[in-house]
Protein backbone atom coordinates (compact mmCIF):
# COMPACT_ATOMS: atom_id res chain seq x y z
CA UNK A 1 0.00 0.00 0.00
CA UNK A 2 2.81 2.39 0.97
CA UNK A 3 4.64 1.60 -2.26
CA UNK A 4 1.52 2.16 -4.34
CA UNK A 5 1.14 5.57 -2.71
CA UNK A 6 4.68 6.53 -3.61
CA UNK A 7 4.20 5.46 -7.22
CA UNK A 8 0.98 7.48 -7.40
CA UNK A 9 2.66 10.54 -5.90
CA UNK A 10 5.47 10.17 -8.41
CA UNK A 11 3.03 9.98 -11.32
CA UNK A 12 1.19 13.12 -10.21
CA UNK A 13 4.46 14.99 -9.78
CA UNK A 14 5.44 13.85 -13.28
CA UNK A 15 2.15 15.17 -14.59
CA UNK A 16 2.85 18.50 -12.93
CA UNK A 17 6.48 18.87 -13.94
CA UNK A 18 7.01 17.15 -17.29
CA UNK A 19 5.32 19.93 -19.31
CA UNK A 20 7.52 22.54 -17.64
CA UNK A 21 10.68 20.53 -18.18
CA UNK A 22 9.83 20.00 -21.83
CA UNK A 23 9.52 23.78 -22.18
CA UNK A 24 12.88 24.24 -20.50
CA UNK A 25 14.64 21.65 -22.67
CA UNK A 26 13.25 23.10 -25.89
CA UNK A 27 14.26 26.63 -24.88
CA UNK A 28 17.79 25.49 -25.78
CA UNK A 29 16.76 23.89 -29.06
CA UNK A 30 18.39 25.20 -32.20
CA UNK A 31 15.42 24.68 -34.49
CA UNK A 32 11.87 25.81 -33.93
CA UNK A 33 10.70 22.20 -33.76
CA UNK A 34 8.63 21.23 -30.74
CA UNK A 35 9.49 17.55 -30.87
CA UNK A 36 13.03 17.04 -32.20
CA UNK A 37 16.03 18.41 -30.35
CA UNK A 38 18.50 19.32 -33.07
CA UNK A 39 21.20 21.19 -31.23
CA UNK A 40 22.06 23.45 -28.32
CA UNK A 41 21.71 27.21 -28.55
CA UNK A 42 21.22 30.36 -26.47
CA UNK A 43 19.69 32.13 -29.43
CA UNK A 44 16.17 32.38 -27.94
CA UNK A 45 17.50 33.89 -24.74
CA UNK A 46 19.41 36.53 -26.70
CA UNK A 47 16.31 37.28 -28.74
CA UNK A 48 14.27 37.49 -25.55
CA UNK A 49 16.58 40.05 -23.95
CA UNK A 50 16.62 42.11 -27.13
CA UNK A 51 12.83 42.05 -27.35
CA UNK A 52 11.85 45.55 -26.26
CA UNK A 53 8.15 44.76 -25.91
CA UNK A 54 8.85 42.00 -23.40
CA UNK A 55 11.33 44.05 -21.40
CA UNK A 56 9.09 47.12 -21.26
CA UNK A 57 6.04 45.08 -20.29
CA UNK A 58 8.07 43.36 -17.57
CA UNK A 59 9.11 46.75 -16.17
CA UNK A 60 5.50 47.88 -16.43
CA UNK A 61 4.26 44.80 -14.58
CA UNK A 62 6.69 45.37 -11.73
CA UNK A 63 5.86 49.08 -11.42
CA UNK A 64 2.12 48.34 -11.37
CA UNK A 65 2.52 45.49 -8.87
CA UNK A 66 4.63 47.65 -6.53
CA UNK A 67 2.24 50.62 -6.62
CA UNK A 68 -0.89 48.48 -6.37
CA UNK A 69 0.38 46.32 -3.53
CA UNK A 70 1.65 49.26 -1.46
CA UNK A 71 -1.54 51.28 -1.90
CA UNK A 72 -3.76 48.27 -1.23
CA UNK A 73 -1.75 47.32 1.88
CA UNK A 74 -2.25 50.80 3.36
CA UNK A 75 -5.89 51.00 2.28
CA UNK A 76 -6.64 47.45 3.42
CA UNK A 77 -4.90 47.67 6.78
CA UNK A 78 -6.69 50.90 7.67
CA UNK A 79 -9.94 49.32 6.48
CA UNK A 80 -9.41 46.22 8.63
CA UNK A 81 -8.80 48.39 11.71
CA UNK A 82 -12.02 50.32 11.07
CA UNK A 83 -14.15 47.34 10.10
CA UNK A 84 -13.07 45.43 13.21
CA UNK A 85 -14.56 48.20 15.37
CA UNK A 86 -17.90 48.21 13.61
CA UNK A 87 -21.12 46.66 14.80
CA UNK A 88 -22.20 43.27 13.52
CA UNK A 89 -24.53 44.23 10.68
CA UNK A 90 -22.44 46.88 8.88
CA UNK A 91 -19.41 44.63 9.39
CA UNK A 92 -21.17 41.69 7.74
CA UNK A 93 -22.38 43.84 4.83
CA UNK A 94 -18.93 45.28 4.16
CA UNK A 95 -17.20 41.92 4.42
CA UNK A 96 -19.68 40.39 1.98
CA UNK A 97 -18.96 43.09 -0.59
CA UNK A 98 -15.22 42.78 0.08
CA UNK A 99 -15.42 39.06 -0.63
CA UNK A 100 -17.02 39.61 -4.03
CA UNK A 101 -13.83 40.08 -6.08
CA UNK A 102 -12.43 36.97 -4.38
CA UNK A 103 -15.45 34.76 -5.06
CA UNK A 104 -16.59 36.17 -8.40
CA UNK A 105 -14.98 34.77 -11.55
CA UNK A 106 -12.10 37.00 -12.60
CA UNK A 107 -13.71 37.62 -15.95
CA UNK A 108 -16.77 39.17 -14.26
CA UNK A 109 -14.58 41.47 -12.16
CA UNK A 110 -12.63 42.43 -15.29
CA UNK A 111 -15.74 43.06 -17.35
CA UNK A 112 -17.44 45.07 -14.60
CA UNK A 113 -14.41 47.35 -14.20
CA UNK A 114 -14.20 47.71 -17.97
CA UNK A 115 -17.83 48.92 -18.05
CA UNK A 116 -17.03 51.47 -15.35
CA UNK A 117 -13.91 52.70 -17.13
CA UNK A 118 -15.71 52.96 -20.46
CA UNK A 119 -18.35 55.05 -18.70
CA UNK A 120 -15.69 57.38 -17.25
CA UNK A 121 -13.69 57.45 -20.47
CA UNK A 122 -16.71 58.76 -22.33
CA UNK A 123 -17.42 61.50 -19.80
CA UNK A 124 -14.05 62.46 -18.36
CA UNK A 125 -10.56 62.50 -19.67
CA UNK A 126 -9.76 58.93 -18.73
CA UNK A 127 -7.80 56.71 -21.05
CA UNK A 128 -7.39 52.96 -20.80
CA UNK A 129 -3.82 52.23 -19.82
CA UNK A 130 -1.56 52.65 -16.83
CA UNK A 131 -4.10 54.40 -14.58
CA UNK A 132 -6.95 51.95 -15.22
CA UNK A 133 -4.57 49.02 -14.70
CA UNK A 134 -3.38 50.36 -11.34
CA UNK A 135 -6.98 51.01 -10.20
CA UNK A 136 -8.04 47.52 -11.27
CA UNK A 137 -5.08 45.90 -9.52
CA UNK A 138 -5.70 47.80 -6.28
CA UNK A 139 -9.34 46.74 -6.45
CA UNK A 140 -8.61 43.03 -6.59
CA UNK A 141 -5.64 43.31 -4.18
CA UNK A 142 -7.31 45.09 -1.24
CA UNK A 143 -9.67 42.22 -0.30
CA UNK A 144 -6.67 39.89 0.13
CA UNK A 145 -5.00 42.39 2.47
CA UNK A 146 -8.18 42.78 4.52
CA UNK A 147 -8.72 39.00 4.68
CA UNK A 148 -5.14 38.58 5.90
CA UNK A 149 -5.24 41.36 8.51
CA UNK A 150 -8.74 40.82 9.98
CA UNK A 151 -8.02 37.46 11.68
CA UNK A 152 -5.10 39.06 13.55
CA UNK A 153 -7.56 41.26 15.46
CA UNK A 154 -9.45 38.19 16.58
CA UNK A 155 -6.24 36.81 18.08
CA UNK A 156 -5.43 40.10 19.82
CA UNK A 157 -6.45 40.96 23.36
CA UNK A 158 -8.86 43.91 22.89
CA UNK A 159 -7.97 45.39 26.28
CA UNK A 160 -4.30 45.86 25.39
CA UNK A 161 -5.06 49.05 23.48
CA UNK A 162 -7.10 50.49 26.35
CA UNK A 163 -4.44 49.45 28.86
CA UNK A 164 -1.77 51.28 26.87
CA UNK A 165 -3.91 54.42 26.90
CA UNK A 166 -4.60 54.09 30.61
CA UNK A 167 -0.87 53.88 31.18
CA UNK A 168 -0.33 57.22 29.46
CA UNK A 169 0.00 56.46 25.75
CA UNK A 170 -1.81 58.80 23.38
CA UNK A 171 -4.17 57.08 20.94
CA UNK A 172 -1.67 57.36 18.09
CA UNK A 173 1.24 56.09 20.15
CA UNK A 174 -0.90 53.29 21.55
CA UNK A 175 -1.78 52.32 18.01
CA UNK A 176 1.86 52.25 16.87
CA UNK A 177 3.11 50.48 19.99
CA UNK A 178 0.33 47.97 20.59
CA UNK A 179 -1.92 47.32 17.62
CA UNK A 180 0.54 47.58 14.75
CA UNK A 181 3.04 44.97 16.06
CA UNK A 182 0.15 42.56 16.71
CA UNK A 183 -1.26 42.77 13.18
CA UNK A 184 2.09 43.09 11.39
CA UNK A 185 2.33 39.40 10.29
CA UNK A 186 -1.08 39.76 8.62
CA UNK A 187 -0.06 43.01 6.96
CA UNK A 188 3.12 41.44 5.58
CA UNK A 189 1.41 38.33 4.24
CA UNK A 190 -1.36 40.49 2.79
CA UNK A 191 1.20 42.65 1.01
CA UNK A 192 3.05 39.63 -0.40
CA UNK A 193 -0.19 38.05 -1.58
CA UNK A 194 -1.30 41.30 -3.23
CA UNK A 195 2.09 41.66 -4.91
CA UNK A 196 2.12 38.12 -6.34
CA UNK A 197 -1.51 38.37 -7.51
CA UNK A 198 -0.65 41.62 -9.27
CA UNK A 199 2.42 40.16 -10.97
CA UNK A 200 0.48 37.13 -12.11
CA UNK A 201 -2.85 38.61 -13.13
CA UNK A 202 -3.91 38.23 -16.71
CA UNK A 203 -7.70 38.19 -16.97
CA UNK A 204 -8.55 41.44 -15.18
CA UNK A 205 -5.59 43.27 -16.78
CA UNK A 206 -6.70 42.01 -20.18
CA UNK A 207 -10.03 43.81 -19.88
CA UNK A 208 -8.67 47.01 -18.33
CA UNK A 209 -5.38 47.64 -20.12
CA UNK A 210 -6.11 49.22 -23.48
CA UNK A 211 -3.35 49.34 -26.06
CA UNK A 212 -0.93 51.84 -24.50
CA UNK A 213 0.10 49.97 -21.37
CA UNK A 214 0.76 46.23 -21.35
CA UNK A 215 1.72 43.86 -18.58
CA UNK A 216 3.92 40.82 -19.06
CA UNK A 217 1.06 38.28 -18.97
CA UNK A 218 -0.72 40.24 -21.71
CA UNK A 219 2.45 40.22 -23.81
CA UNK A 220 2.82 36.48 -23.21
CA UNK A 221 -0.76 35.99 -24.35
CA UNK A 222 -0.21 37.85 -27.60
CA UNK A 223 2.96 35.81 -28.15
CA UNK A 224 1.07 32.54 -27.75
CA UNK A 225 -1.43 33.68 -30.36
CA UNK A 226 1.33 33.62 -32.96
CA UNK A 227 2.12 30.07 -33.90
CA UNK A 228 5.59 29.19 -32.71
CA UNK A 229 7.89 31.40 -30.71
CA UNK A 230 10.62 29.63 -28.75
CA UNK A 231 11.26 32.88 -26.87
CA UNK A 232 8.28 31.90 -24.68
CA UNK A 233 10.18 28.73 -23.73
CA UNK A 234 13.17 30.84 -22.75
CA UNK A 235 10.95 33.18 -20.75
CA UNK A 236 9.27 30.23 -19.00
CA UNK A 237 12.66 28.84 -18.06
CA UNK A 238 13.76 32.13 -16.53
CA UNK A 239 10.49 32.53 -14.62
CA UNK A 240 10.69 28.94 -13.39
CA UNK A 241 14.25 29.43 -12.13
CA UNK A 242 13.28 32.68 -10.39
CA UNK A 243 10.27 31.02 -8.73
CA UNK A 244 12.36 28.07 -7.54
CA UNK A 245 15.00 30.42 -6.14
CA UNK A 246 12.45 32.54 -4.28
CA UNK A 247 10.70 29.50 -2.79
CA UNK A 248 13.96 27.86 -1.74
CA UNK A 249 15.14 31.05 -0.05
CA UNK A 250 11.74 31.49 1.63
CA UNK A 251 11.80 27.90 2.88
CA UNK A 252 15.35 28.34 4.14
CA UNK A 253 14.52 31.52 6.07
CA UNK A 254 11.37 29.97 7.52
CA UNK A 255 13.08 26.79 8.68
CA UNK A 256 15.84 28.81 10.32
CA UNK A 257 13.28 31.02 12.04
CA UNK A 258 11.39 27.94 13.21
CA UNK A 259 14.58 26.42 14.64
CA UNK A 260 15.43 29.61 16.49
CA UNK A 261 11.93 30.30 17.79
CA UNK A 262 11.31 26.70 18.81
CA UNK A 263 7.61 25.84 18.39
CA UNK A 264 6.66 29.48 18.04
CA UNK A 265 6.57 29.52 14.28
CA UNK A 266 4.12 26.64 14.23
CA UNK A 267 0.99 28.78 14.34
CA UNK A 268 2.14 31.39 11.85
CA UNK B 1 -10.12 59.24 17.81
CA UNK B 2 -12.80 57.22 16.09
CA UNK B 3 -11.08 54.13 14.76
CA UNK B 4 -14.05 53.29 12.56
CA UNK B 5 -13.13 56.24 10.36
CA UNK B 6 -9.96 54.41 9.29
CA UNK B 7 -12.19 52.35 7.03
CA UNK B 8 -13.59 55.43 5.24
CA UNK B 9 -11.10 55.59 2.32
CA UNK B 10 -11.60 51.91 1.60
CA UNK B 11 -15.37 52.18 1.86
CA UNK B 12 -15.34 54.88 -0.83
CA UNK B 13 -13.05 52.70 -2.97
CA UNK B 14 -15.24 49.66 -2.39
CA UNK B 15 -18.42 51.45 -3.44
CA UNK B 16 -16.88 53.03 -6.54
CA UNK B 17 -14.81 50.12 -7.81
CA UNK B 18 -16.54 46.98 -6.53
CA UNK B 19 -20.20 47.79 -5.96
CA UNK B 20 -20.90 50.30 -8.75
CA UNK B 21 -19.23 48.16 -11.49
CA UNK B 22 -21.30 45.14 -10.45
CA UNK B 23 -24.46 47.24 -10.45
CA UNK B 24 -23.46 48.46 -13.92
CA UNK B 25 -23.27 44.85 -15.10
CA UNK B 26 -26.82 44.33 -13.86
CA UNK B 27 -28.02 47.61 -15.42
CA UNK B 28 -26.38 46.84 -18.77
CA UNK B 29 -27.92 43.38 -18.75
CA UNK B 30 -31.43 44.86 -18.56
CA UNK B 31 -31.10 47.89 -20.85
CA UNK B 32 -30.76 48.66 -24.54
CA UNK B 33 -28.19 50.97 -26.10
CA UNK B 34 -30.68 53.79 -25.69
CA UNK B 35 -30.97 53.11 -21.97
CA UNK B 36 -34.47 51.65 -22.02
CA UNK B 37 -35.45 48.65 -19.96
CA UNK B 38 -35.47 45.35 -21.83
CA UNK B 39 -35.46 41.63 -21.21
CA UNK B 40 -34.12 40.86 -24.71
CA UNK B 41 -30.50 40.52 -23.57
CA UNK B 42 -31.39 37.94 -20.98
CA UNK B 43 -33.59 35.99 -23.37
CA UNK B 44 -30.84 36.19 -26.02
CA UNK B 45 -28.58 34.31 -23.64
CA UNK B 46 -30.88 31.33 -24.32
CA UNK B 47 -29.43 31.05 -27.84
CA UNK B 48 -26.15 30.03 -26.29
CA UNK B 49 -27.60 27.28 -24.11
CA UNK B 50 -25.32 24.73 -25.75
CA UNK B 51 -22.23 26.73 -24.74
CA UNK B 52 -23.53 27.02 -21.18
CA UNK B 53 -24.19 23.29 -21.01
CA UNK B 54 -20.72 22.56 -22.42
CA UNK B 55 -19.03 24.89 -19.92
CA UNK B 56 -20.85 23.44 -16.93
CA UNK B 57 -20.21 19.90 -18.15
CA UNK B 58 -16.48 20.35 -18.83
CA UNK B 59 -15.97 22.26 -15.58
CA UNK B 60 -17.78 19.52 -13.64
CA UNK B 61 -15.64 16.80 -15.24
CA UNK B 62 -12.46 18.75 -14.52
CA UNK B 63 -13.54 19.36 -10.92
CA UNK B 64 -14.35 15.67 -10.41
CA UNK B 65 -10.99 14.59 -11.86
CA UNK B 66 -9.19 17.12 -9.67
CA UNK B 67 -10.99 15.84 -6.57
CA UNK B 68 -10.20 12.20 -7.31
CA UNK B 69 -6.58 12.98 -8.18
CA UNK B 70 -5.98 15.37 -5.28
CA UNK B 71 -7.64 13.41 -2.49
CA UNK B 72 -4.97 10.68 -2.05
CA UNK B 73 -2.18 13.21 -2.61
CA UNK B 74 -3.51 15.52 0.10
CA UNK B 75 -4.00 12.63 2.47
CA UNK B 76 -0.48 11.32 1.95
CA UNK B 77 0.90 14.84 2.42
CA UNK B 78 -1.02 15.28 5.66
CA UNK B 79 0.34 12.00 7.06
CA UNK B 80 3.99 12.68 6.30
CA UNK B 81 6.49 13.63 8.97
CA UNK B 82 6.26 17.32 9.81
CA UNK B 83 9.58 18.40 8.34
CA UNK B 84 8.96 16.59 5.05
CA UNK B 85 5.43 17.99 4.74
CA UNK B 86 6.60 21.54 4.14
CA UNK B 87 9.04 20.55 1.43
CA UNK B 88 6.62 18.21 -0.33
CA UNK B 89 3.84 20.78 -0.21
CA UNK B 90 6.19 23.30 -1.78
CA UNK B 91 7.09 20.88 -4.56
CA UNK B 92 3.42 20.16 -5.28
CA UNK B 93 2.46 23.85 -5.29
CA UNK B 94 5.48 25.14 -7.20
CA UNK B 95 4.03 24.87 -10.73
CA UNK B 96 1.16 27.10 -9.62
CA UNK B 97 3.64 29.95 -9.25
CA UNK B 98 4.31 29.93 -12.98
CA UNK B 99 1.95 32.16 -14.87
CA UNK B 100 -0.99 30.05 -16.00
CA UNK B 101 -0.60 31.22 -19.60
CA UNK B 102 2.84 29.61 -19.67
CA UNK B 103 1.51 26.42 -18.11
CA UNK B 104 -1.23 26.25 -20.70
CA UNK B 105 1.24 27.07 -23.46
CA UNK B 106 3.33 24.12 -22.30
CA UNK B 107 0.43 21.79 -23.07
CA UNK B 108 -0.12 23.52 -26.39
CA UNK B 109 3.35 22.47 -27.49
CA UNK B 110 2.99 18.98 -26.02
CA UNK B 111 -0.37 18.20 -27.60
CA UNK B 112 0.19 19.86 -30.97
CA UNK B 113 0.06 17.84 -34.18
CA UNK B 114 3.83 18.20 -34.43
CA UNK B 115 4.19 18.06 -30.66
CA UNK B 116 6.29 15.70 -28.65
CA UNK B 117 3.45 13.33 -27.71
CA UNK B 118 2.52 12.68 -31.31
CA UNK B 119 6.24 12.40 -32.12
CA UNK B 120 6.62 9.67 -29.51
CA UNK B 121 3.53 7.90 -30.86
CA UNK B 122 5.05 8.17 -34.32
CA UNK B 123 8.20 6.37 -33.16
CA UNK B 124 6.16 3.29 -32.36
CA UNK B 125 4.18 3.62 -35.56
CA UNK B 126 0.99 5.13 -34.14
CA UNK B 127 -0.87 8.30 -34.87
CA UNK B 128 -0.64 11.17 -35.35
CA UNK B 129 -3.68 11.64 -33.16
CA UNK B 130 -5.75 14.77 -32.97
CA UNK B 131 -4.98 15.76 -29.40
CA UNK B 132 -5.19 19.53 -29.41
CA UNK B 133 -8.39 21.42 -30.19
CA UNK B 134 -10.52 18.77 -28.53
CA UNK B 135 -12.71 18.87 -25.44
CA UNK B 136 -10.35 16.42 -23.79
CA UNK B 137 -7.51 18.91 -24.18
CA UNK B 138 -9.62 21.62 -22.54
CA UNK B 139 -10.41 19.37 -19.57
CA UNK B 140 -6.75 18.41 -19.32
CA UNK B 141 -5.76 22.09 -19.27
CA UNK B 142 -8.28 22.79 -16.51
CA UNK B 143 -7.07 19.84 -14.41
CA UNK B 144 -3.43 20.80 -14.89
CA UNK B 145 -3.99 24.45 -13.99
CA UNK B 146 -6.36 24.02 -11.06
CA UNK B 147 -5.21 20.77 -9.41
CA UNK B 148 -3.19 22.67 -6.75
CA UNK B 149 -6.36 24.62 -5.84
CA UNK B 150 -7.89 21.29 -4.86
CA UNK B 151 -4.84 19.88 -3.08
CA UNK B 152 -4.29 22.86 -0.80
CA UNK B 153 -7.69 23.13 0.95
CA UNK B 154 -7.96 19.32 1.23
CA UNK B 155 -4.52 19.16 2.80
CA UNK B 156 -5.19 21.97 5.25
CA UNK B 157 -8.30 20.18 6.54
CA UNK B 158 -6.76 16.70 6.59
CA UNK B 159 -3.67 17.79 8.46
CA UNK B 160 -5.95 18.60 11.41
CA UNK B 161 -7.45 15.09 11.53
CA UNK B 162 -6.06 13.45 14.65
CA UNK B 163 -4.08 10.30 13.93
CA UNK B 164 -5.56 8.61 17.02
CA UNK B 165 -9.07 8.94 15.55
CA UNK B 166 -8.04 6.78 12.61
CA UNK B 167 -6.28 4.32 14.93
CA UNK B 168 -9.30 4.18 17.25
CA UNK B 169 -11.59 3.40 14.32
CA UNK B 170 -9.41 0.54 13.13
CA UNK B 171 -8.96 -0.74 16.69
CA UNK B 172 -12.73 -0.88 16.98
CA UNK B 173 -12.96 -3.06 13.91
CA UNK B 174 -13.25 -0.64 11.04
CA UNK B 175 -11.61 -1.83 7.83
CA UNK B 176 -9.61 0.62 5.73
CA UNK B 177 -12.64 1.29 3.52
CA UNK B 178 -14.69 1.96 6.62
CA UNK B 179 -12.08 4.33 8.01
CA UNK B 180 -12.09 6.24 4.73
CA UNK B 181 -15.86 6.59 4.45
CA UNK B 182 -16.78 6.94 8.12
CA UNK B 183 -13.88 8.94 9.53
CA UNK B 184 -11.69 10.66 6.96
CA UNK B 185 -14.33 11.61 4.41
CA UNK B 186 -16.77 13.27 6.86
CA UNK B 187 -13.95 15.15 8.57
CA UNK B 188 -12.52 16.41 5.27
CA UNK B 189 -15.88 17.64 3.92
CA UNK B 190 -15.13 21.35 4.46
CA UNK B 191 -11.93 20.87 2.45
CA UNK B 192 -13.85 19.16 -0.34
CA UNK B 193 -16.44 21.93 -0.61
CA UNK B 194 -13.89 24.73 -0.69
CA UNK B 195 -11.64 22.79 -3.08
CA UNK B 196 -14.56 22.15 -5.42
CA UNK B 197 -15.49 25.84 -5.48
CA UNK B 198 -11.90 26.90 -5.99
CA UNK B 199 -11.61 24.63 -9.05
CA UNK B 200 -15.13 24.93 -10.44
CA UNK B 201 -15.39 28.75 -10.49
CA UNK B 202 -12.23 29.42 -12.54
CA UNK B 203 -12.88 26.35 -14.71
CA UNK B 204 -16.40 27.36 -15.73
CA UNK B 205 -15.37 30.94 -16.48
CA UNK B 206 -12.07 30.43 -18.27
CA UNK B 207 -11.55 31.69 -21.79
CA UNK B 208 -7.82 31.16 -22.12
CA UNK B 209 -7.71 27.40 -21.70
CA UNK B 210 -10.52 26.85 -24.18
CA UNK B 211 -8.93 29.21 -26.68
CA UNK B 212 -5.40 27.83 -26.42
CA UNK B 213 -6.25 24.13 -26.15
CA UNK B 214 -9.79 23.92 -27.53
CA UNK B 215 -9.31 25.71 -30.82
CA UNK B 216 -12.26 27.68 -32.17
CA UNK B 217 -14.82 24.92 -31.89
CA UNK B 218 -14.99 24.43 -28.13
CA UNK B 219 -16.17 27.85 -26.98
CA UNK B 220 -16.98 28.28 -23.31
CA UNK B 221 -18.96 30.93 -21.41
CA UNK B 222 -15.76 32.90 -20.84
CA UNK B 223 -15.07 33.08 -24.59
CA UNK B 224 -18.62 34.22 -25.17
CA UNK B 225 -18.27 37.06 -22.65
CA UNK B 226 -14.85 38.06 -23.99
CA UNK B 227 -16.21 38.24 -27.54
CA UNK B 228 -18.96 40.65 -26.47
CA UNK B 229 -16.48 43.04 -24.89
CA UNK B 230 -13.21 42.80 -26.81
CA UNK B 231 -13.97 40.56 -29.75
CA UNK B 232 -15.63 41.02 -33.10
CA UNK B 233 -19.21 40.87 -31.87
CA UNK B 234 -19.07 43.94 -29.63
CA UNK B 235 -22.23 44.00 -27.53
CA UNK B 236 -21.65 44.88 -23.86
CA UNK B 237 -25.36 44.53 -23.07
CA UNK B 238 -25.42 40.88 -24.12
CA UNK B 239 -22.00 40.39 -22.47
CA UNK B 240 -23.35 41.80 -19.21
CA UNK B 241 -26.40 39.53 -19.44
CA UNK B 242 -24.17 36.46 -19.95
CA UNK B 243 -21.99 37.53 -17.00
CA UNK B 244 -25.06 37.91 -14.85
CA UNK B 245 -26.33 34.44 -15.77
CA UNK B 246 -22.86 33.03 -15.08
CA UNK B 247 -22.86 34.63 -11.62
CA UNK B 248 -26.31 33.18 -10.88
CA UNK B 249 -25.20 29.68 -11.97
CA UNK B 250 -22.15 29.89 -9.71
CA UNK B 251 -24.25 31.21 -6.83
CA UNK B 252 -26.72 28.33 -7.19
CA UNK B 253 -23.96 25.72 -7.34
CA UNK B 254 -22.15 27.23 -4.36
CA UNK B 255 -25.37 27.29 -2.34
CA UNK B 256 -25.88 23.61 -3.11
CA UNK B 257 -22.26 22.91 -2.13
CA UNK B 258 -22.64 24.77 1.15
CA UNK B 259 -25.53 22.50 2.13
CA UNK B 260 -22.94 19.76 2.54
CA UNK B 261 -20.56 21.76 4.65
CA UNK B 262 -20.80 22.74 8.32
CA UNK B 263 -21.88 26.39 8.55
CA UNK B 264 -18.96 27.82 10.48
CA UNK B 265 -16.02 26.34 8.63
CA UNK B 266 -16.08 27.64 5.08
CA UNK B 267 -12.57 28.17 3.89
CA UNK B 268 -11.70 30.64 1.11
Amino acid sequence: MKKLGKIYMGLVLMFLYVPIFVLIVFSFNESKSRSVFSGFTFEWYEKLFRNEIIISSLVNTIIIAVIASIVSTILGTLAAIGIYRMRKVPKAVIMNITNMPVINPEIVTGVSLMLLFVFFAARMNLEFGFVTLVIAHITFDVPYVILNVMPKFGQMNPHLYEAAQDLGCGPFKAFIKVILPEIMPGVVSGFLMAFTYSLDDFVISYFTSGSTSQTLPITIYSMTRRKISPEINALSTIIFVVVVLILVIKNFIESRAAKRGGGKGENA
Amino acid sequence: MKMKLFAAPYLVWMVVFILVPLIMVAVFAFTTDGGEFTLDNISDVGQYANIFVRSIWLALIATAICLVMAYPISFMLSRMEKHRQGTMLMIVMLPMWMNFLLRTYAWMTLLGNNGIINFLFGLVGLGPFKLINTQGAVVLGMVYNYLPFMILPLYSVMVKIDKSLIEAASDLGCGSVGVLFRVILPLSLPGITSGVTMVFVPAISTFIISRMLGGGSNLLIGDLIEMQFLGNSYNPHLGAAISLVLMVIILVIMTIMNQFSPDDQVLM
